[in-house]
């Protein structure tokens, strides 16, 4: 860890160094862990995709690496005192890549584009948006069915992008063979599996920012291969690098490693009441999930699996989120306790307990090494291990036990809680029901003020932490390996590369 | 032989044919909704209504199955599930990638093989035939995958010799396309060259004791001459019919190869469709797929008339 701290050094001092010599322009080679998939922002859905997009499109908003909400092409926004308008004014003198002027027309034909087309990945993100207004050349008002504190969150990611209208409307859905947003860079080529090139956009707003003639983000699936090709010079940057290799990449002098723990967690998912498998000892009886949350112990888990580089969890926003409830941090591991809670639950002798779990490698040594930990306190895991698509087809359909699985998390709170907690959440796969948490996470998406929802969230977390519907594990750190000549890349917790300010210096 | 020829490429039609029923009923059986992972982590069944819909998914299985046979009559596959690019374009774009990296991995395969089966063959229980023996069971025995990270990272890690990986269109530049071949084909060529040297081996120690090869030798002619000439030629029959067969282990090998060279080919594209349970894709390419081995098949009947003139009176 101190290696990475002093990778962080060097490109802070690097970032210094930058406002001496402004670095040469040059050809960004960047490594994906896999394609993208279609790149419209509306139909889209995989990680790297957004990766691409964060060069490609601009969005309404950003995020600070704090979580903060910032201007990127709306500069203000204003809510009403009954929350439910949102103000916006919006940038002038920005076009998109086709020359189409940026403006509040845009903006509305965008969120309609998002709400009504058949394919669109982005209706619930958008649902509490009732209608919007064009009130000016560059202010829209955004008409909302009752407050939204999620709202802004949505439209720092996908919801948020903004494409050119008319290109949108002249492809349809084949936007995606050649995106035209407003981005710092434009589309040029995809050759699939092999390349997604983007080329300087010189209209870009903020092109003085930029200080890259192209970008090429390649996907290269195998982590041995992707570090391979950043030490042999062949790309310049490559994305999740695996814990595995950090000592590989920290050794060498010509690579930096920076990192930023994920907005996601990992964890197991228990079916409580989907359909007939819900009713069984560990659905029916919260003190057994609560045994095997005290059999395991998180911290060995993280060194043993990811050579301690991920961060161990127990709520569903890691520590340093400002959304963590600090008054339930997480216990250590407790195997009397565990012990005592089967006792109690009327399973002296300790049990089984079946888990799904997707066939890769990295769930697969995590769940062998819970498994492990738990059998010492008499809980008998059999792991099931399941292709992806399987496993959520059999989660959804209410088919299993418990099932290992994350999520990717989402800035606002809200994602990482409601779908998931709620009666009629959407994702909600454990069918976990409790009149009191659906108080408290709808109050959570309407409150008005910061502090207001915290409050709500610590109070919810004191239930969660109880039934535990999920038991979560820990929490992944994106993990970026570079060239030392990349200077000034600052790491975000979405996992998204932001070359604004990066500069190369050979 | 044009009838023979004839015969065969009718024999051909209801293999074809079976194939695609056969594709498409096997991707029914595969467990796991598709759509779930296509709708995005939310899965909104909103859009997983709209999304079956668009791709027919809601029609009785034989409804599709002819659906899709229609348009590919017309040459439409149809379009990626993930990506949206017509799968024609997609097989278009990767086609001419694995056709050189099979046919580089041939030439290595030949160069290597059959030389080195012909001199354990006439050097036959001496230590050169030993020695080609244990390098061809080595070739045989070592994995794709472990060949290929360790070339990478002794050539263009510690070496700096050769990329490391991806792929660079010939028309765009031949040295360095041929360059970003080099290793990937070496490591599926050497596999190959293992199976054609064992094999091109039995059939020259089977030739080289025939009478007429003693005839030759007793003729005073050249060892050179009775070897390439006369039992070579002779040997090379069965050596074609498998260089023909290795074809379809050549696309095989290709899936592993170019998964750890991120080779944007036939292979990778049919691993990332199944993983995806990217439909479209995968009946296209085992189609097509089947298609080429089909003719490579018939490639190889048409070359045994022209290595073997006695089958041309038939």
């Amino acid at each position: 860890m101190s290696q990475m701290r002093k990778a962080m050094i060097v490109t802070l001092l690097g970032a210094t160094a930058l406002t001496a010599s402004p670095g040469v322009a040059k050809d960004l080679r960047i490594a994906l862990q896999s394609d993208a998939d279609v790149l419209d922002p509306d139909q889209s859905r995989t990680f790297v995709g957004r990766i691409v997009y964060a060069s490609l499109c601009d969005k309404l908003v950003d995020i600070t690496p704090d979580l903060e909400i910032i201007p990127q092409l709306a500069t203000s926004w204003n809510t009403s005192q009954d929350g439910t308008a949102i103000t916006m004014q919006l940038r002038e003198g920005v076009v998109f890549h086709d020359g189409t002027p940026f403006n509040a027309e845009a903006v509305a034909a965008n969120i309609e584009r998002s709400q009504t087309m058949d394919e669109s990945r982005r209706k619930s993100e958008l649902a509490s948006i009732t209608s919007t207004e064009v009130t000016g050349e560059y202010e829209i008002v955004l008409n909302l069915a009752g407050p939204d504190a999620t709202l802004m969150a949505q439209l720092a990611d996908r919801a948020g992008m903004m494409v050119s209208p008319t290109a949108a409307a002249a492809a349809g859905t084949d936007f995606g063979l050649n995106p035209i947003c407003s981005g710092a860079f434009s589309f040029t080529e995809r050759v699939a599996q092999d390349k997604i090139v983007l080329t300087k956009f010189d209209d870009y707003w903020n092109a003085d920012a930029i200080h890259f003639d192209s970008v090429t983000f390649l996907p290269i699936p195998d982590t041995t291969v992707r570090l391979a090709n950043l030490q042999a010079g062949d790309i310049d940057m490559l994305e999740r690098l695996n814990a595995t290799d950090l000592t590989q990449a920290n050794d060498d002098p010509d690579i930096v490693v920076d990192s930023a723990v994920s907005l996601g967690y990992q964890a197991i998912t228990f079916n409580i009441d989907n359909g007939p498998r819900g009713d069984n000892p560990w659905g029916n009886d919260k003190r057994l999930r609560q045994a095997l949350s005290y059999a395991v112990d998180r911290d060995a888990l993280n060194q043993v699996v990811f050579e301690g580089a991920f961060a161990p969890g127990n709520q569903p926003f890691p520590s340093t989120s400002p959304w963590y409830n600090q008054s339930l941090p997480l216990e250590p591991r407790d195997i009397e306790k565990a012990k005592a809670l089967l006792a109690e639950a009327g399973f002296p002798e300790g049990l089984e307990l079946e888990i799904q779990v997707p066939n890769s490698t990295e769930p697969l040594a995590v769940m062998q090494v819970v498994q492990a930990m738990a059998a010492e306190a008499g809980i008998d895991i059999k792991l099931t291990s399941k292709e992806f698509a399987t496993l959520l087809a059999d989660q959804s359909a209410g088919d299993y036990t418990a099932s290992q699985i994350g999520w990717s998390g989402r800035v606002d709170p809200d994602g990482n809680n409601h779908p998931f907690v709620t009666t009629n959440g959407g994702i909600n796969d454990s069918k976990y029901s409790d009149p009191k948490m659906d108080e408290l996470m709808d109050a959570a998406r309407v409150a008005g003020s910061t502090e207001e929802r915290k409050a709500l969230y610590d109070e919810a977390m004191t239930i969660l932490l109880d039934d535990l519907n999920r038991v979560f594990l820990y929490h992944v750190n994106w993990i970026w390996a570079y060239s030392d000549s990349m200077k000034g890349f600052t790491p975000y917790p979405d996992g998204m590369i932001r070359l604004e300010n990066v500069t190369w210096e050979e | 032989m044009l009838a023979f020829l004839l015969r065969r490429i009718l024999i051909a039609i209801p293999t074809v044919v079976i194939i695609s029923v056969m594709v498409f009923g096997l991707q029914q059986l595969l467990p796991g909704d598709p759509l779930l992972v296509l709708a995005g982590e939310e899965r909104d069944p909103e859009v997983l209504e709209a999304l079956r819909e668009k791709y027919r998914l809601n029609d009785p299985i034989p409804m599709q199955y002819l659906a899709w046979v229609g348009n590919a009559l017309q040459g439409d596959l149809g379009v990626s599930l993930r990506t949206n690019q017509p799968v024609t374009e997609l097989m278009a774009q990767k086609l001419p990638v694995t056709i050189q990296l099979a046919l580089m991995s041939m030439v290595f395969a030949l160069v290597i093989g059959i030389p080195a089966g012909i001199l354990s063959a006439v050097k036959k229980g001496t230590a050169t035939d030993y020695v080609a023996n244990v390098v061809a069971l080595s070739g045989l025995s070592i994995p794709n995958f472990w060949l290929g990270i360790m070339l990478i990272l002794l050539v263009s890690v510690k070496w700096q010799l050769l990329p490391a990986s991806g792929y660079v269109p010939p028309s765009e530049d031949l040295w360095q396309s041929i360059r970003t071949m080099l290793m990937p084909s070496f490591v599926l060529g050497t596999a190959l060259a293992a199976t054609l040297m064992r094999h091109t081996r039995s059939s020259m120690i089977g030739v080289l004791s025939a009478d007429y090869v003693r005839t030759a030798r007793a003729k005073g002619l050249a060892e050179r001459v009775v070897i390439l000439k006369h039992a070579l030629r002779n040997a090379l029959t069965p050596i074609v019919t498998l260089t023909a067969l290795l074809f379809g282990e050549l696309v095989a090998g290709a899936v592993l190869t170019e998964q750890i060279f991120t080779i944007p080919g036939f292979g990778k594209l049919v691993v990332d469709a199944v993983f995806n349970r990217d439909y479209a894709v995968v009946q296209g390419i085992v189609l097509v797929t089947a298609l080429g081995f089909i003719l490579m098949n018939l490639f190889a009947d048409a070359m045994y008339f022209v290595l073997n003139p006695r089958l041309r009176g038939t």
